[in-house]
């Protein structure tokens, strides 16, 4: 209830704004809505919206798994955490556009390049987060699963993933958003559709109701996939453990 | 099946350098079937010896000999079960094999059949300790280890784990190695006693005890007791 008056709140605000401002600058609600239901009804915004997020689920996919696999690698392995350190602090520290530019410029526009760029933006966080989760094990457990002989596979899900589980829902919910706003800079450099696209071509045209458009469109489907998957995940990863009081 | 053990020394490096002594040399070997318990001040090196006995520490000087089909059954000081998995499934984990008869018995004898499906953050430090023994059981072991499984207990659960401990070592033709502080604990369940040395730890005195277990009575129990009072003094 008081998400949905915060939201009514803004909307006004947004009208009596753009009543003042007026002109194409800052365009009314209904105008904004008029570009959604005819973008939608032709099609287009679907497309464009598809487009995105088949992007974003792919290179969130790659930089998650190959992240959590370096992570644990570097949380346990003294010689792979050493070995890694430098590449990390780089990846860290590399501003978004240099990888996007680089990577359109040494693998072209194609669509690999701009997957793999929004990918390793993501990965030095995953591998961070997963890595601080590794170290965090308890090796009190280890020991128990060693004596007992378990199986590493068994070993593995029962005793270490249960405790990397807060740490990968924690790494994907910080992830997802980098990628949600990584993914609008790969499209509009070097991309022939998506969101970012439509936003570089609405920018070009000064065309205001159609950059509002589609900005807060993505910005619903954000909120949407945030609420109904990200946030269950991560209350089911965390369910056993006490809760804050 | 027969367990050996023959620790020259363990040395530990400290992170400024210099080493640090923890068990002089020791030996002492286990048959199928026999209690042995470890018996020596705090810190003395005994959870290090049991780590070295179970395969958890490599870096000393020495041979362990056991077969190398021995399954293992551990209860640790700490219960250290899995805090995100049920009573029963810490236990099936562990034993996978353990048949529907054989966890129900376990479960019967510790008086756990309530707490099955519990998680272990649900359960008193008592019931914990009693969901690691049915691991260590369920396991169907031929080398069972207690890491002072009765410590900071109140005499009273202490004294019926005891016995149920004494009950599921009767069961089985399991070795088993004990380690406590109590004497008590020690004469109650033990055949053959090793005092051990302040750190670096060496066995002092072997004692066995030559009554069968299930044949000491409280005042056979205080004979032994005071035998081995005597015995110590005459050692110091």
């Amino acid at each position: 209830m008081l998400r949905l008056l915060s939201f009514v709140l803004f909307l006004a605000v947004w009208w009596i704004a753009a009543l003042f401002v007026g002109g194409p600058k800052l365009p009314s609600p209904p105008a904004v809505l008029n570009v959604i239901v005819a973008d939608a009804s032709s099609g287009t915004l679907f497309l464009h919206l598809g487009a995105t997020l088949a992007r974003v689920a792919l290179s969130f996919v790659l930089a998650m798994s190959l992240g959590s696999a370096i992570g644990y690698l570097m949380g346990r392995v003294r010689l792979a955490d050493r070995l890694g350190d430098p590449w990390l602090i780089l990846l860290l520290n590399l501003p978004a556009l240099v990888v996007i530019v680089l990577a359109y410029i040494w693998a072209g526009l194609t669509e690999a390049a701009a997957i793999a760029a929004i990918a390793i933006n993501k990965l030095p966080t995953a591998i961070v987060t997963l890595r601080e989760g590794t170290r965090a094990l308890d090796r009190s457990l280890d020991e128990m699963a060693t004596v007992f002989a378990m199986p590493r596979w068994r070993a593995f899900r029962h005793v270490v993933l249960p405790q990397l589980a807060p740490y990968i829902a924690a790494s994907a919910r910080s992830g997802l958003s980098l990628v949600w706003k990584i993914v609008l800079v790969a499209e509009l450099l070097g991309r022939p559709n998506g969101v970012g696209f439509e936003i570089g071509v609405a920018f070009q045209l000064f065309d205001t109701p159609r950059l509002l458009a589609y900005s807060l469109t993505f910005a619903a489907v954000v909120l949407v996939i945030e609420t109904l998957l990200v946030q269950p995940f991560e209350a089911r990863a965390t369910r056993w453990r006490p809760r804050a009081a | 099946m027969r367990l050996e053990v023959e620790i020259t020394g363990k040395t530990f490096r400290r992170t400024a350098g210099e080493t640090h002594e923890v068990l002089a040399p020791l030996k002492f070997a286990l048959q199928s079937g026999e209690v042995g318990v470890l018996i020596g001040p705090s810190g003395c090196g005994k959870s290090t010896m049991l780590r070295i006995i179970l395969g958890l520490d490599h870096d000393f000087a020495g041979r362990i000999l056991r077969p190398p089909e021995a399954r293992v059954g551990m209860v640790f000081q700490e219960p250290r079960l899995l805090p995100w998995r049920s009573v029963e499934q810490n236990v099936r984990l562990a034993a996978p094999g353990v048949s529907d008869a054989k966890l129900s018995e376990l479960f019967r004898i510790l008086e756990l059949d309530a707490h099955r499906s519990h998680f272990p953050g649900e359960l008193s430090l008592g019931l914990a300790r009693r969901v690691a023994l049915a691991r260590a059981f369920a396991v169907e072991p031929d080398l069972l280890v207690l890491d002072e499984p009765l410590a900071s207990l109140d005499d009273a659960l202490a004294g019926r784990l005891r016995d149920e401990i004494a009950t599921l070592v009767a069961s089985s033709s399991v070795m088993t190695l004990l380690v406590t502080h109590s004497i008590d604990d020690a004469i109650r369940l033990g055949d053959r006693l090793f005092f051990l040395s302040a750190r670096p730890a060496r066995i002092v005195q072997e004692v066995p005890i030559a009554v069968p277990r299930a044949e000491r009575t409280e005042t056979e129990l205080g004979r032994i007791k005071a035998e081995l009072a005597a015995v110590q003094l005459e050692s110091k």
